[in-house]
């Protein structure tokens, strides 16, 4: 596409402070965020988090009790939405029955009446960018979820718009599809280098296309960062349980100097060096992953548990185990011909400290 | 799954549902296709001879009256829709665009035609709106003019248009309901506003609801013979049908050809609804969806919008006032409000006329009876079998739509007088020929409702009854009857409320007056002048029968949705 090339550079958008209410809940608690020129940026989180409020406060569709939104370092408060110039995808695309494909795309171009040449230059475009240019007399009903999906996107990225907002982009599709997609729309995204900011409830969508996530729950972002961050170092507990799959183990701090330890159940203790900050009321928490069964190695603690069950999951082999009252999933990778344990053997979960993480609420 | 289905091995047909099949078509073919088909015949045919001949249409374009009705009759069912659409569009926008006290009031208006034929207030409507009625008595007296709302054409429009303006609120109200909230929300967001939006997309995919509701007016209008009538128009069609049948007698073509020429419009108008309609179903709520953002009226506009509804519902219900006040008036005449009052009326009707409510009644019941079980038959086995032609059957019960009630009467009345009983009597004058036209004057109504019934109800319910033994005959028996209970209770009602109140097919029907419904009644009483305080209190009484029938109904139907624990 021509256009990209002369596309302007991509605009910031900052969220400050915003709370908002319907009625008597309140749904935006005091969130401020920064989304980066031209990044691809998440809002996840569980459903009625208030992730698709902030979007829908970002297009003008809601508005703020307090706070404020920038775009392009402008407070976009006083802007109506037709005036924002910032492309939403609907979850449920939204595409206007009585049109057709190419009138559809053509439709934010005529109402900024550019001229007839520049529209179905600029419709063209875009409904080649999207693959979809031999579709263009269809109707809406007569298209798959996939490609009312594309249609939708090549109609927010005709009118060239500052900022795209992508409401659970993916949600509407099979699951075949939506690995395609999110494909897509990243390669999409980066070719026009434009700020992009989506929503979803999948942290696997999120985490395989976005360059930054905003965890939300309950109104609040949690915490921000890339997927690796996030998944590494969650400041919380909601964070480490909803990005991938984690261990918890509740107990208390005992001792002080080399006896420093977690005490999680009777004789079930886990070292915790002198030097290790852990907050009053922190839970233990460590990825699947990051625990081995078998002896300890140096520099490693063990934990004495029960072999609960076991599920083949291809590459690795997921391990239910008892470890004082806890259930606890440790992965171990499939190896072809080595024994395996079974439900009722005793066995030593064994860590290292540096792969455990210390989280509050 | 829908291989599973497909591959559900059922016979080609059993013999009962083939009999079954039987009957209803006979049914059909009986009631509706022969005696329309008799009706076409004889427009065609030279009186006499039997030779098939065009000489009695062109009799009918060379003769001045014909023609006039004919266009009267057009400008007069296109100015009701144009009158009605303004009506019913403030209402509509301001149930569907704002969070407003007043839909409430204005959904049940909704109901207003099923419980008064429009024959019924015209009358009564003279009295408040004529050149010497209540309205421009007052209008001379403060400012020196008069309207003349209910000259000529003027009164049939003006009556119809508040009678049947309703079809178009319903119809829009649902169309513009079904706009999910992210079509308007995706313009604004691709820089639309205002007019422009409300031109380029609201407008657009309500345009079908609108539509379906304007076509139905424009039929309803067209087809009415006893509202220009009663307020002494007779060069429209309809009423040039019946005059001709009536006054000149059975053998006249012209009758016949002024019927095909009412089929034709009948068709035509559901034609252009259904092209119009064609793959545009524009229902576009998701789930979640809320239907259009809604607004809540402030201030002022609060006011207003509630003026607009209070106004509008008084003109709406004029006629059921005006009906009450000359039901109770002793004089009613030259001035704004009658003399005096009197409850000598309603004496008079219960002494005299408690007949006509009984006939009303038990033809009524039978019609919606009829229909309730043909419905059933025919939504059945279209759903449910795989009958070849099983469609056919719903195609011809829906085919009812398109044949005038004037039209019908006609056709049995040439069908059935020459079939003569033993004893001499012609089967035309038997009263449940009357019934018989009803029922299938109202069938599609009471097949929708049917067949949206049993679309409700799984089919795995059904194979359930049938694995645990029951056999076809059973299983509808014990499992599909019962749980099709409250959507035939609702096709019952709706026949039989509008079955009480019908009038254009009957009115040709009754042979003698011990033998008339309730509607024939009003129309006999509404005729003399002195007969219109009685005419009005029986008017009254029909109201309040369909009325207290309809809720009642409702009343049963939510019950059983509550015993059901919502299924």
């Amino acid at each position: 596409m021509t256009g990209a090339e002369r596309r302007p550079p991509a605009v910031a958008v900052q969220i400050r402070g915003v709370n908002l209410s319907y009625g008597a809940t309140h749904v935006l608690k005091d969130v401020s965020l920064d989304i980066r020129p031209g990044e691809l940026f998440a809002f996840l989180g569980p459903s009625g988090c208030g992730k698709t409020t902030l979007l829908r406060l970002i297009a003008g569709f809601n508005t703020a009790d307090t706070g404020e939104v920038l775009i392009d370092g402008r407070d976009v408060a006083p802007l109506p939405p037709w005036k924002r110039d910032v492309g939403m995808v609907f979850q449920s695309y939204a595409l206007w029955p009585h049109l057709t494909v190419r009138r559809n795309v053509a439709f934010g171009l005529e109402e900024r009446r550019l001229p007839r040449a520049e529209i179905d230059r600029r419709v063209a475009a875009a409904l080649d960018l999207v693959g979809l240019g031999h579709l263009a007399e269809r109707r809406p009903s007569q298209l798959s979820g996939g490609q009312q999906q594309r249609v939708a996107l090549a109609r927010t990225i005709a009118v060239e718009p500052k900022v795209l907002l992508l409401d659970e982009p993916l949600s509407n599709l099979d699951a075949k599809m939506r690995a395609e997609v999110r494909r897509e729309l990243r390669e999409l995204q980066q070719r026009l280098g434009i700020t992009a900011i989506f929503v979803t409830h999948d942290q696997e969508e999120a985490n395989t296309i976005s360059d930054r996530i905003a965890v939300i729950n309950d109104g609040r972002v949690l915490q921000v960062g890339t997927p690796m961050e996030l998944y590494q170092r969650p400041s919380n507990l909601f964070v480490a349980g909803f990005l991938g799959t984690a261990n918890i183990l509740a107990g208390r701090l005992v001792g002080t100097g080399a006896d420093r330890a977690f005490e999680i159940g009777p004789d079930l203790r886990f070292p915790v060096a002198s030097d290790v900050a852990v907050t009053d009321g922190a839970k233990l928490v460590f990825r699947p992953q990051s625990a081995a069964i078998g002896e300890a190695k140096a520099g490693q603690a063990g934990l004495p548990g029960t072999i609960l069950d076991l599920e083949f999951l291809g590459a690795t082999i997921r391990y239910g185990i008892r470890v004082g009252g806890t259930r606890l999933v440790v992965d171990v990778p499939f190896r072809s011909g080595e024994p395996l344990f079974a439900p009722g053997n005793a066995v030593t979960v064994s860590l290292s400290p540096a792969a455990a993480l210390w989280l509050t609420d | 799954m829908t291989v599973a289905l497909a591959a559900r091995s059922a016979p080609a047909a059993t013999r009962g549902q083939l009999a079954l099949a039987a009957g209803i078509g006979l049914f059909l073919f009986l009631f509706l296709a022969l005696p329309t088909a008799m009706v076409v015949f004889v427009a065609f045919t030279e009186k006499g001879t039997g030779q098939f001949t065009l000489v009695n249409f062109v009799d009918f374009a060379r003769t001045d009256l014909f023609v006039r009705s004919f266009w009267n009759s057009v400008y007069v069912s296109a100015m009701s829709v144009v009158w009605a659409s303004a009506l019913a569009l403030p209402l509509a926008v301001l149930t569907t665009r704002f969070t407003f006290r007043g839909a409430v009031l204005i959904q049940t208006l909704g109901f207003v035609p099923l419980v008064m034929p429009p024959f019924v207030g015209a009358v009564a409507m003279q009295l408040l709106f004529g050149r010497n009625g209540t309205v421009n008595l007052l209008l001379d007296d403060a400012f020196g003019f008069k309207i003349p709302f209910m000259e000529g054409l003027n009164g049939v429009i003006f009556v119809q248009s508040l009678h049947y303006f309703p079809f178009i609120l319903v119809n829009l109200s649902a169309s513009l309901r079904n706009i999910d909230r992210a079509m308007e929300e995706a313009a604004q967001n691709l820089g639309s506003s205002g007019f422009r939006l409300i031109r380029r997309i609201v407008v657009p995919l309500a345009m079908p609801g609108f539509v379906a509701g304007a076509s139905l007016v424009f039929v309803k209008v067209f087809d009415d013979l006893a509202t220009p009538l009663l307020l002494n128009v007779k060069d429209m069609l309809a009423p040039q049908a019946y005059l001709r049948v009536s006054s000149i007698g059975i053998a006249d073509p012209m009758g016949y050809v002024i019927s095909v020429v009412l089929i034709v419009v009948s068709v035509a108008a559901m034609w252009i609804s259904t092209l119009a309609l064609k793959g545009k179903d524009y229902a576009t709520i998701q789930r979640g969806g809320g239907g259009l953002g809604r607004r809540t009226l402030k201030g002022w506009e609060n006011l207003a919008g509630h003026a607009v509804v209070i106004a509008i519902l008084l003109l709406v219900l004029s006629p059921h006032i005006a009906l009450f006040l000359l039901s109770i008036a002793t004089i009613w005449s030259f001035s704004p409000l009658p003399d005096a009052y009197t409850l000598a009326h309603y004496n008079r009707v219960f002494a005299e006329s408690s007949l006509y409510i009984k006939n009303t009644l038990v033809y009524a019941s039978l019609a919606g009876l009829i229909d309730v079980i043909v419905g059933t038959a025919i939504a059945y086995l279209v759903l449910r079998t795989r009958l070849v032609g099983r469609q056919w059957l719903d195609w011809a019960a829906m085919a009812a739509l398109a044949v005038p009630g004037v039209v019908l009467g006609i056709g049995y009345l040439r069908t059935f007088y020459g079939v003569t009983l033993p004893d001499g009597t012609p089967l035309a004058a038997l009263w449940i020929v009357i019934v018989l036209a009803l029922a299938v004057r109202r069938l599609p109504y009471a097949l929708r409702a049917c067949m949206a019934a049993l679309q409700q109800i799984s089919l795995a319910l059904e194979e359930a009854a049938e694995n645990l033994g029951a056999t076809k005959a059973r299983t509808v028996r014990r499992i599909v009857v019962p749980l099709m209970t409250g959507g035939l209770l609702a096709g019952f009602v709706t026949s039989f409320s509008t079955a009480a109140v019908e009038l254009s097919a009957t009115l040709m029907l009754v042979q003698s007056n011990s033998d008339a419904p309730l509607a024939y009644g009003l129309y006999v009483f509404m005729q003399s002048s002195n007969g219109r305080g009685p005419g009005a209190a029986l008017g009254i009484i029909a109201v309040l029968l369909v009325t207290i029938c309809t809720l009642a109904s409702h009343y049963i139907v939510e019950r059983r949705h509550i015993g059901a624990g919502g299924r």
